[in-house]
C-alpha cells in the first residue's frame, strides 16, 4: 500500500557532497536556505527547535536544538530528601506525569524493600492506564492535526478534559497528581467513580469510532501519511527506538509485556504492531492502543478488588535514609521504555536519579536522521508521529 | 545467563558481580576494557539494545561512575556496566561508533560533567548549555543556591520577613508584646 502514494522524488543527488562523504552547504550559493523550525511554532511538540538547511522545499540537513526549558531537575533531587523529589521529578514529563511518580515510587521502594499491597498495585495500573488513554486522546487526533484535521483534536480534548475530572476526583490535582507515592497510593476510588469512568469510556468508544472515519478512511489523511516519515528496521536497535516507533515496524516490544510489572500478567491484550514503519503506521499503531486501553481499564475495574490496604509502612519521610545502591526500573509510556536510574548513598538523599525518556533518542538522533530529503511540509507530521516531548530531554 | 556472567568473568577479569534481579545484573570493570565487553555483547551475544548511559559523581573518592545500560531483547536480560575514572581530566573512550544515539549521551556527560570522549564527532557541539563559563553543573561542588544568587540578583519589590514575626503581625497586629504572667508562676 505504501508503494501507491510513494510520491517522494529520488534526491539522492542532492546536495552535492564533498569527498569525504560531507555536505557541501554553501548558503552564499543561494541553493540552500537555514530556517528555524521552533521553539515558537505551533506545530513544534514543545519547547524545541529544529534547524535545518533546506533545497528548494527539501531538507538537506537538521539539527535538533533543546535548551528552552532546562530546569536542572535531576540535580535539584539530589539536594532533597527522598519525598521532597516528588513535586520535582512529575513535573519532568508533563503529558504522563504518572510514570515518573510510579518509577520514583518502585526505585525508593526496591532499595529499601518495600513491597506495596495488591490494592496499591491495581490502583496504580488504573492510574497508569488512565495516563496512558489521556495521552492518546491528545496524540492520536494529535496527528490528524498537523494535517489541518482541527475536528479531532477538539474531539480529543473534550475527551482528555473528562478524564482529567476522573483524575481530580481520585488524585486532587488534574495534570500533577502525587498519588502515587512510596509504599502505595494515597487513597481508594471514590464512591461512585467506576460508573462515572464507564460514562467516560462509552463516549470514548463512540470517538473511536468517529476518529476512524475522519482520519484513518481519509485519503488527504491517507495522501499525507503513507510512505512519508519511514522507520526502517534495522533502525530501532541503532537509534534505541522503542514504544510504538518500534512497533510500528513490526517489533513487537512493551515493557508491559516482556517485563511484566504491577498487575499486567493478570491482564489479556497484545500490543497492537504495524509494518510499513511510515507515519500512517504509527498513526495506526497509537489507534489500537487507544482501543487497547479503553479496554485494559475495564479489565482493571471488573477485576480490581473493592477495598484492601493500600499502603505499606515506611519509615518517617523526614528522616529516611536509604543503604547504598542502585537500580534501574522501568515502565511503558504512551511513547515506549521510560525508565530510571536511582543511585542512593546511605543518606537521607539521593545520590543520582536520570531518567531515561523515549524522546531522547527519538527527537535528537532519530529525528535528525529522518528529516533528511524529507519535504519540509513533512517536518511537523513526522515529529508529532514520533510522539517527541522535550522535557524529558532536558531533564 | 549465569554461564555467560561466568565467561565475562574470565575474559574481561569483572572487578565486581551484583544481581539485582533475576534479569538484570551489574558488572563492575577496570575503564581499559569497558568498551570492548560492550563491543563483545553487542556483536556476539545479541546485546543489540542500547538503554542508557549515564555517570554518577563520587566526589569524595575523586571519581565517575559510568554505567553503560544494555538489554537483550530476546531473552529479555539486562547487564548494567560499570567502570570508574578519575574526576581530575576525565576521559573515556567513545563509544558512538556502536549506537547513534550514544553520540548525544555523551554530549551531555560532556557538558553536564566535563567528561570528554574523544574522536565522538560532535562532542564539541552544545547540547543545553550555551555560554556556560561555570563548572560543570552537574558535578557536585557546583552549588546551585550560589549560581542563582550570584547570577540573578533579587528583584525589586520582594521582601524576606522572618515567618514568625510575619505571622505574628499578621493574625495578632493588637497584640501585647509581652504575655502577661500568672501570679502563681512567678
Amino acid at each position: 500500500m505504501s508503494n501507491l502514494f510513494n510520491w517522494n522524488p529520488d534526491r539522492s543527488k542532492y546536495p552535492l557532497m564533498k569527498e569525504d562523504g560531507s555536505l557541501d552547504v554553501d548558503l552564499s550559493s543561494q541553493k540552500f536556505t537555514k530556517l528555524w523550525v521552533g521553539p515558537n511554532h505551533p506545530g513544534v511538540t514543545g519547547n524545541m527547535a529544529v534547524e535545518i538547511t533546506v533545497s528548494g522545499d527539501e531538507i538537506v540537513h537538521a539539527k535538533t536544538h533543546v535548551g528552552y526549558l532546562h530546569r536542572g531537575f535531576e540535580k535539584l533531587i539530589e539536594r532533597r530528601l527522598f519525598i521532597q523529589g516528588f513535586p520535582t521529578c512529575i513535573r519532568m514529563c508533563v503529558a504522563e506525569p504518572d510514570y515518573n511518580e510510579y518509577l520514583l515510587s518502585k526505585s525508593i521502594e526496591d532499595l529499601s524493600g518495600i513491597e506495596i499491597p495488591e490494592m496499591a498495585e491495581w490502583l496504580r495500573t488504573l492510574v497508569l492506564e488512565m495516563a496512558r488513554l489521556q495521552s492518546l486522546l491528545r496524540t492520536v487526533p494529535g496527528q490528524g492535526g498537523t494535517f489541518s484535521l482541527g475536528l479531532g483534536v477538539q474531539w480529543g480534548m473534550y475527551l482528555r478534559d473528562l478524564i482529567l475530572d476522573r483524575f481530580e476526583e481520585l488524585t486532587g490535582g488534574r495534570i500533577y497528581h502525587m498519588y502515587i507515592l512510596p509504599g502505595g497510593v494515597r487513597g481508594l476510588l471514590p464512591d461512585g467513580f467506576k460508573e462515572r469512568l464507564e460514562e467516560n469510556l462509552q463516549l470514548i468508544d463512540e470517538f473511536i469510532i468517529k476518529i476512524k472515519k475522519l482520519m484513518f478512511d481519509n485519503a488527504v489523511f491517507k495522501k499525507r501519511a503513507i510512505g512519508v516519515g519511514v522507520i526502517k528496521k534495522e533502525w530501532v536497535d541503532q537509534f534505541g527506538i522503542v514504544g510504538p516507533n518500534a512497533r510500528s515496524v513490526g517489533i513487537s516490544r512493551d515493557i508491559r509485556k516482556d517485563y511484566s510489572y504491577l498487575k499486567y500478567q493478570e491482564l489479556d491484550f497484545e500490543p497492537p504492531t504495524a509494518t510499513d514503519g511510515d507515519i500512517f503506521a504509527r498513526s495506526t499503531v497509537r489507534y489500537r492502543e487507544l482501543i487497547q486501553t479503553v479496554d485494559l481499564i475495564r479489565q482493571i475495574m471488573a477485576k480490581m478488588p473493592e477495598k484492601g490496604d493500600i499502603k505499606s509502612p515506611t519509615p518517617n519521610v523526614l528522616h529516611w535514609k536509604i543503604p547504598k545502591g542502585e537500580t534501574y526500573t522501568r515502565s511503558e509510556s504512551s511513547r515506549g521504555e521510560y525508565g530510571m536510574y536511582y543511585v542512593t548513598d546511605g543518606s537521607d538523599k539521593p545520590r543520582r536519579i536520570n531518567l531515561r525518556g523515549p524522546s531522547y533518542n527519538h527527537a535528537m538522533t532519530l529525528l535528525e536522521h529522518m528529516l533528511v530529503n524529507a519535504n519540509i511540509s513533512d517536518v511537523h507530521a513526522i515529529m508529532v508521529s514520533l510522539q517527541t516531548c522535550p522535557p524529558e530531554i532536558e531533564r | 545467563m549465569k554461564n555467560l556472567i561466568e565467561r565475562l568473568h574470565i575474559k574481561y577479569s569483572l572487578t565486581d558481580i551484583v544481581n539485582q534481579r533475576d534479569n538484570f545484573v551489574y558488572l563492575t570493570i577496570r575503564k581499559e576494557n569497558a568498551i570492548d565487553l560492550v563491543t563483545y555483547l553487542k556483536d556476539y551475544e545479541g546485546f543489540s539494545h542500547f538503554v542508557l548511559l549515564s555517570c554518577v559523581d563520587w566526589i569524595e573518592d575523586g571519581k565517575f561512575q559510568l554505567s553503560y545500560f544494555l538489554n537483550q531483547p530476546n531473552k529479555k536480560f539486562d547487564i548494567a556496566i560499570r567502570t570508574m575514572i578519575d574526576r581530575e581530566n576525565a576521559e573515556m573512550q567513545s563509544s558512538h561508533h556502536l549506537w547513534k544515539h550514544i553520540e548525544t549521551y555523551q554530549r551531555e556527560l560532556r557538558e553536564m560533567y566535563g567528561i570528554n570522549f574523544p574522536k565522538n564527532p560532535r562532542i564539541e557541539e552544545n547540547f543545553i548549555l550555551e555560554g556556560w563559563d561555570e563548572i560543570p553543573p552537574m558535578r557536585r561542588e557546583f552549588d546551585t543556591k550560589r549560581y542563582s544568587e550570584k547570577t540573578f540578583f533579587p528583584r525589586e519589590g520582594r521582601k524576606t520577613y522572618d515567618p514568625a514575626t510575619y505571622m505574628k503581625d499578621k493574625l495578632y497586629p493588637n497584640a501585647p508584646i509581652t504575655a502577661k504572667v500568672n501570679k502563681k508562676d512567678e
